[in-house]
Formats: C-alpha cells, sequence, structure tokens
C-alpha cells in the first residue's frame, strides 16, 4: 500500500492516533511548523461558534431575494454552467452514463444557446464510460468542456480501510477522473479523532496525484447531514480546507437533510474566512435536494453575496444535482417562449 | 470584500419592483370621526413620498374643534356602545381588523414603504405581520381580562388619546389601538405628520370591519393637533410614542390632571459583542439593530460596544458586510435601506454625524449611489468614539452607529447602562452564563441576547429612565389600558 510518513493506517477497524500529522502545505502555514493532533484540535475549538438561530436567518433573508428578467436569464445559465450532473445508483450502467452525458453536453437539443454543464458524477468503476462517451469535450469546464467527476473513498458511508480508500481514488484518476468526491471518515470526526480525519484527506489528496504529477481536483465530502451540528461543520469545513480539498462538499445525496441554505452559507463564510486569512480560493458545492430554478438561485445569490461574484464559475462552485438540469431547462424555455411548457419537453436522461 | 466592489452584472440585479396597482388611493383624506371621513377646520398639508419627494395625497388638518368633536364621539362611543360590550364581542371586532388586515396586507405594506420610505421587505415582512398579529394576540385578551393580573373585573379607563411616531407608522398604531380596545377603552389617535397614510386605509378596514361608529377615530395633523388632544379635559388616559422633550412636555401638561400616561421615549441602546460571540451572526445583529429601517428606530442599536481584542476584526467585517447593502427605492423587493422620512429627519442626521466628525470620530461609509431625489443618507459607522461624544450620546435616529471598546464585562455593562436613556440592549456571546449575568446588570427595558430588533405581541416593551415609563405588548400592556379593582376611584 501506498503509505506515507505520518499517515494513520486503519487496522482491525481502531485508529492509531499519531502525534505528528501528515504534513499538509496549508496546515503548515496556518498552524505553524509544530502540526500535531493537539495543535489541530485547539485550532478547530478556538473557532468562533454558529448561533443556529441567526445562521438561519440570514440564509431566509437573503432567500427573499427577488431575481428577475435579465438577471433571472443570466441566473438559469449560470446555474447549468455550475452542475454536476449526477448519477449515483447501484443500477449505473455504461448505457445510463453516457445517456447522461449526452444530456451534459447537449442539456437542450431545441436550443443550442444552452450552455454546457461542468461535469457529469459517477462511481469510480463507471469513469471509464464517462470519458469514452464525453470524448473530445472532456476537459476543463472553465474552457467549456465536461470533467468527469468521480466518487471515492468507499462513498456514500467511508466506512472501509484506509488501503481500500486510496484504492479506489487511485483507479478513478487512473481511468481519467478530472475530479474526486471524497467522503471524510465522520465516525471518526465525531468521536474527536480529528488527526485521522486530516491524514485520510492529505493522503486521498496524495492519491489523486497523476503519473504528470498533476493532481485531479479533491472534493471533500463533509455529509453535514450526519455532522448534525453547524459547529461541527464549521470545524469540518477548516479541517477539510487545511488538510488540502479543493472543494468542501456538503453531502453525498444519500443522507436527509442533504444541502440546506444556512449549512452551505456557513461553508462559504469559512471559504471567505480563508481567503481573508491565505487569499486562495476554496470551492463549494451543495449537493442534495436542490431541485428547482427557484432553490438553485437562493445560492447563487448566497455565493454572491457571501463570497462575491467572482466565486460562480466552474472551479469555484458546483451544484451536485440530478433533476435541478431539467426544471432549469423549463424555466429557461418559459424566459424565452414566455409560456411554460411541461416535462415532455425537457428530455429524460 | 474587494470582490463585491469590481463586479458588475448579477449583483446589481435587475430591478424588482412591488406595483403599486394594488392601491387606490383617494386625493385627499379627511379625518376619521364617528365612523365617517369628515372634513378638517385646519389647513390640509400634503403627504409626499420621501424617496422621490412626489406628492402622495392631502391630509385633512384637526384644529382643536375638530379634536372636540373626535374626543365627544369617542366619548360616545364608550359610554354607549364600547363599555358595555362584552369582552367577547370586542374580541370579535378586533380579531376581524386583525383578519382583514391580513387580507390587506399587501396593500398596506406598500403604502408604508410609498409614505414611509422603508423598504418594502420590511414593511411586508416585518411591519405589516406584526400588526395583524397585534390585534391578533389582544382580541384574545379581550374577554379574559380577569386574569391579566389585576384582580377580577378590572374596568377600562374610558377615552384614549393616543399620539405615534412616523418610524413604524401602522405598526405603532397596532401598539396603542388594540390593548386599548381589547381593554374596553374607545380611542382618539394621531399618527405622525408626515406618515398618515396607512392610517387612513386602516380606518377604512375599520369601516369594513363593521367597528361601532366612534370607538376608533383617527385625526391627522401636527404637533399643535397632537398638543390638543393630549390636553383635551374629556381624555382619561394619554400614550405616547416619540422624542423625549415632547414626551417630557407632556408629562408635564398632564401631571395632576388625573390622566393615566405612557411614554415610549427614545433611546441609545449597546449592542455588547465579547470576543466570544458567534462572530458572522453578531456581524449580522449589529445590521440588523442599526440599520433596520435606515435606523429609525427608538431601540436601535446605534453604540456599538465591542471588546477591544475583536475591534478590528468585527470593525473590517462589518465594512464588508455594509458594502453589500442595497440602498435605493424602497418599492424594489431588492432594497435594504430606503429613504430617510423626512428632510428634517436627514438635516438632522447629517448635523449629527459632522459633529461626530469635528469631535474626531473617523467616520466610514457604504460606497452606493445616492439618488437624486428624495431624502438619503448612507450607512455609515464611526470608529474612535469617545463615551463623551456627541454621536456617542444622543440619539441620532438614522443609519449612523457610534463604536466604543471595552476591556471586561464589568466596563462593558457599565458603558452601556452610562446613558440617559434605558430603552433596549444587546447582548453576544456564545457563553450563556454570560449573557445571564450581564443581563442582569443592564439597565434596559428589553435585552436581547445573539439577536436584535426583534418584536413579538407576547413580549412587554418600555424603557427606563429617559426612555419612559409604562409597557406595550404583553399582559403588561393591558395594565396601561386598565383600572384594578384596588385602584384609583373605582368611577
Amino acid at each position: 500500500m501506498n503509505a506515507l510518513p505520518g499517515i494513520n493506517v486503519v487496522t482491525s477497524g481502531r485508529a492509531i492516533v499519531s502525534t505528528a500529522l501528515a504534513p499538509a502545505e496549508r496546515a503548515l502555514g496556518v498552524l505553524g511548523g509544530d502540526l500535531t493532533e493537539r495543535s489541530l484540535r485547539l485550532h478547530l475549538e478556538g473557532l468562533p461558534g454558529v448561533d443556529a438561530v441567526g445562521l438561519e436567518e440570514r440564509a431566509a433573508a437573503l432567500g427573499t431575494r427577488s431575481i428577475k428578467t435579465t438577471s433571472k436569464a443570466w441566473a438559469l445559465n449560470t446555474i447549468i454552467r455550475l452542475i454536476d450532473l449526477t448519477t449515483l445508483e447501484g443500477a449505473d450502467t455504461p448505457g445510463k452514463v453516457s445517456s447522461l452525458v449526452a444530456k451534459a453536453l447537449t442539456p437542450d437539443p431545441n436550443d443550442a444557446s444552452v450552455p454546457r454543464v461542468a461535469a457529469v458524477c459517477v462511481y469510480g468503476d463507471m469513469v471509464p464510460a464517462a470519458v469514452t462517451a464525453l470524448g473530445a469535450a472532456h476537459g476543463d469546464p472553465d474552457a467549456g468542456l465536461v470533467s468527469v467527476a468521480a466518487v471515492a473513498t468507499a462513498f456514500p458511508s467511508g466506512r472501509a480501510s484506509l488501503r481500500v480508500k486510496l484504492a479506489d481514488t487511485e483507479d478513478a484518476v487512473a481511468a481519467g477522473a478530472d475530479e474526486i468526491d471524497m467522503v471524510i471518515d465522520r465516525g471518526a470526526f465525531l468521536a474527536g479523532n480529528y488527526g485521522l480525519v486530516f491524514d485520510q484527506i492529505v493522503a486521498v489528496k496524495d492519491s489523486c496525484r497523476r503519473a504528470d504529477g498533476t493532481f485531479a481536483h479533491l472534493k471533500v465530502i463533509l455529509e453535514t447531514g450526519e455532522l448534525n451540528t453547524y459547529d461541527n461543520v464549521r470545524k469540518a469545513s477548516w479541517l477539510s480546507i487545511l488538510a488540502g480539498g479543493d472543494f468542501i462538499k456538503t453531502s453525498t445525496g444519500k443522507v436527509t437533510p442533504a444541502a440546506t441554505l444556512p449549512v452551505t452559507l456557513l461553508m462559504l463564510e469559512v471559504v471567505r474566512d480563508w481567503y481573508r486569512l491565505t487569499g486562495e480560493r476554496i470551492g463549494v458545492k451543495p449537493a442534495g435536494g436542490i431541485r428547482t430554478s427557484k432553490d438553485a438561485i437562493k445560492y447563487l445569490v448566497t455565493v454572491a453575496e457571501t463570497v462575491g461574484e467572482h466565486w460562480l464559475q466552474p472551479h469555484l462552485f458546483r451544484f451536485g444535482a440530478s433533476s435541478l438540469l431539467n426544471d432549469v431547462l423549463l424555466q429557461r424555455q418559459k424566459l424565452t417562449t414566455g409560456r411554460y411548457s411541461g416535462p415532455d419537453y425537457v428530455t429524460v436522461d | 470584500m474587494s470582490d463585491l466592489s469590481k463586479t458588475p452584472s448579477f449583483l446589481d440585479y435587475a430591478p424588482a419592483p412591488e406595483s403599486t396597482s394594488i392601491l387606490h388611493l383617494k386625493k385627499s383624506y379627511g379625518l376619521f370621526i364617528d365612523g365617517e371621513f369628515v372634513k378638517g377646520h385646519g389647513a390640509p398639508f400634503l403627504t409626499i413620498s420621501p424617496s422621490s419627494e412626489q406628492k402622495i395625497a392631502e391630509i385633512a388638518n384637526a384644529n382643536s374643534r375638530d379634536v372636540d368633536v373626535a374626543v365627544a364621539a369617542a366619548r360616545k362611543a364608550y359610554d354607549r356602545t364600547w363599555s358595555r360590550m362584552s369582552g367577547a364581542d370586542r374580541g370579535k371586532y378586533l380579531f376581524r381588523i386583525a383578519r382583514l388586515v391580513q387580507e390587506r396586507a399587501r396593500e398596506l405594506a406598500v403604502a408604508e414603504s410609498l409614505d414611509n420610505g422603508k423598504p418594502i421587505k420590511e414593511s411586508r415582512d416585518v411591519d405589516v405581520p406584526l400588526v395583524a398579529a397585534w390585534f391578533f394576540y389582544y382580541a384574545g385578551w379581550a374577554d379574559k381580562l380577569d386574569y391579566a393580573g389585576l384582580g377580577p373585573n378590572p374596568k377600562a379607563l374610558g377615552v384614549a388619546a393616543q399620539v405615534i411616531p412616523w418610524n413604524f407608522p401602522l405598526l405603532m398604531l397596532a401598539w396603542k389601538v388594540a390593548p386599548a380596545l381589547a381593554a374596553g377603552n374607545t380611542v382618539v389617535i394621531k399618527p405622525a405628520e408626515t406618515t398618515s397614510l396607512s392610517a387612513m386605509i386602516f380606518a377604512e378596514i375599520l369601516q369594513q370591519a363593521d367597528l361601532p361608529a366612534g370607538v376608533v377615530n383617527i385625526i391627522t395633523g401636527a404637533g399643535d393637533t397632537g398638543e390638543a388632544l393630549v390636553n383635551h379635559p374629556d381624555v382619561n388616559k394619554v400614550a405616547f410614542t416619540g422624542s423625549t422633550a415632547v414626551g417630557r412636555a407632556i408629562a408635564k401638561s398632564t401631571a395632576g390632571s388625573g390622566k393615566k400616561l405612557t411614554l415610549e421615549l427614545g433611546g441609545k441602546a449597546a449592542n455588547i459583542v465579547f470576543d466570544d460571540a458567534p462572530i458572522d451572526q453578531a456581524i449580522e445583529g449589529i445590521v440588523n439593530g442599526i440599520f433596520f429601517n435606515q435606523g429609525h428606530v427608538c431601540c436601535a442599536g446605534s453604540r456599538l460596544l465591542v471588546q477591544e481584542n475583536v475591534h478590528d476584526e468585527v470593525v473590517d467585517r462589518l465594512k464588508s458586510r455594509l458594502g453589500t447593502l442595497r440602498l435605493g427605492d424602497p418599492l424594489d423587493k431588492n432594497t435594504d435601506i430606503g429613504a430617510i422620512n423626512s428632510r428634517e429627519q436627514l438635516d438632522r442626521v447629517r448635523e449629527l454625524s459632522d459633529i461626530g466628525e469635528a469631535e474626531g470620530a473617523v467616520r466610514w461609509s457604504a460606497p452606493c449611489v445616492i439618488p437624486d431625489k428624495g431624502f438619503w443618507f448612507a450607512p455609515t459607522i464611526f470608529t474612535n468614539v469617545s463615551t463623551s461624544s456627541r454621536i456617542a450620546r444622543d440619539e441620532i435616529f438614522g443609519p449612523v452607529l457610534a463604536v466604543l471598546t471595552f476591556r471586561t464585562p464589568g466596563e462593558a455593562i457599565a458603558k452601556a447602562n452610562n446613558t440617559p436613556y434605558g430603552l433596549s440592549a444587546g447582548i453576544w456571546s456564545d457563553k450563556g452564563s454570560k449573557i445571564l449575568a450581564v443581563a442582569d446588570k443592564l439597565r434596559a427595558g428589553v435585552i436581547w441576547a445573539n439577536t436584535f430588533n426583534r418584536f413579538d405581541p407576547a413580549s412587554p416593551f418600555g424603557g427606563y429612565k429617559e426612555s419612559g415609563f409604562g409597557r406595550e405588548g404583553g399582559r403588561h400592556g393591558l395594565a396601561a389600558y386598565l383600572e384594578s379593582a384596588g385602584w384609583g376611584s373605582g368611577k
């Protein structure tokens, strides 16, 4: 196995808590040379608290913004450009994936002005199918191409040995995945083993390294529905960023509640604070439960008013969604034609 | 944040104005006396929209003769109808009014924003829903006065003279009228000169509700009308919300007259932010505390007391946040900061801000485009403010925040209490025991913890010291309009 110095190896279900954490550039920069379980804990526990009532009120207030006409048209196109079109089912087949890819490339067959989505998001073993189906359109969404994102690390529960998680990641990257959506070990986090969670993220990040030395983008899924409290979400967000995540992502979509506006607002606040501290921009991906254009627009407003409009591009913000795209297409048709059509006027993928 | 200032497009949300087509305004409004609109005998005046300076309607002006007629109508309604009616029946009328307010909520919100200048999102989401809530709440009390804690069968006072301010025109009307009627009094109320419009629509609602004639009389006019009303000899109760100077004059003139008096006056609330506060929510609370309703709030958190070790961070974050506030058309659904209510008020805010600067405080205003017409003042914060500075002592009643620092909880308490006022205060900390310990020592009628400017009809509201006396809201609010069996002459 690909053991790195300082990484905790999970054996027979018990974590060996290390005193020195795996070296992670960001954590070293912020916490200093003394990077230990203890210094990490002190940092996370020293973060200011979150007042749930106040956070939810702020999110609700952002949700009352009224986005009309030209702003709405821009918002709908932007939502499409930021979607990770997702299929994560046991029943997924290469046929299903290639149909998803077709939808990603041509969301509305009747309207060529509709932009492409950012990425397709699949299980690791479906990456080759996605890469093949994308062909020449496979690439950087900032350049108008479509990425392949793979969930990895024993998604969605994350209950496997580190060896399995790393192998899962390496396979997906080798097969051509541009982005890895990993899950954190929520059990370890809730038990207070922050060092273990940290080390695993560092290790997975290392497994994202391609043969040419570049890295697949790492999205770290917090599974906020299992972390339960906003204070935990804030801690886990900091932890994931410190360990090297390029994106922090709310949920797997397999746990209720998945993404909510207050949780996303909170994660955006962490990302904003990280930017204030270091000048580095981290991405945010709410995933699961965002089904309507109306809801998605609330997220755009929240991003724009929390971290700035600059964040509304594929390498800094994504929606993890499957049914959202069709609703956006319906709204877009309404805006162009002035009337509502129906579900038969958008394609099922 | 720098990203916010340099980006155009999306954050310049396309206009989303609330339509005024729902309003069916008359060209001129009379006085509402004895169930009818009648002409006033003073010279009528215009009400304008402070955001555009455009004329909205002509408003009648009540002179002392009109005041006599209105008080006589209220007396007659009290003697013949309202005091004889069962509490349950009075409650029915109040419930009906509450429902009609809900039915006409959008119309009332549009009228309020047009006439007052406050953002439609506030009139729509705060003012009007609270108006309905106030009537619903006191409707429930009307047949339960025996349980108000004033002994068995508490008695109404008679005719209540009520004078209200311009900052929450309809909400202040509801705060005054709902408990008075529930307790069995009849009312003569005078809205502020610059904001009579929603009271006129409310008069239409009273007609729609078939409220017996004379139970509520609404007379419009300026200060002299209010003076004639509170000094009228046949009035049993005076309730006033407004400036401390006028409140003091009313207290003098009603002294010894036997009139029961409640005053809700000015404030200079301390909003105390400890270093263990939930920081992002505290920033929201500071913004809501002082920039809600352009700071035209008597309980506004106009003095920010921030622990010295987090001062720079709080101010920095606050400035970033203020950069996202949208100032402009009050009827646009995305407007956060509306217009200052009148030129007179704008002049006062400007004058006090200039004094602040002259006294050495550092002024910072949010970068926003000020419309050409109308009365506007950008959200402003002053740092480097000393406790002796006038902007730290005088009520500015505008979107201006004075930032002061403290080092220990004891110092925070001492500075918070060091004001002639005592209406409200706010405490921000994640530590519950600290919140309780500090709240216990603050001399203020309302103390918010980890929130600010929250109102509920069940919660009593009122001040210490120069902020007035008497309580509005809750069971306590009823006591202001009732005489218990053990009190007074029992007439």
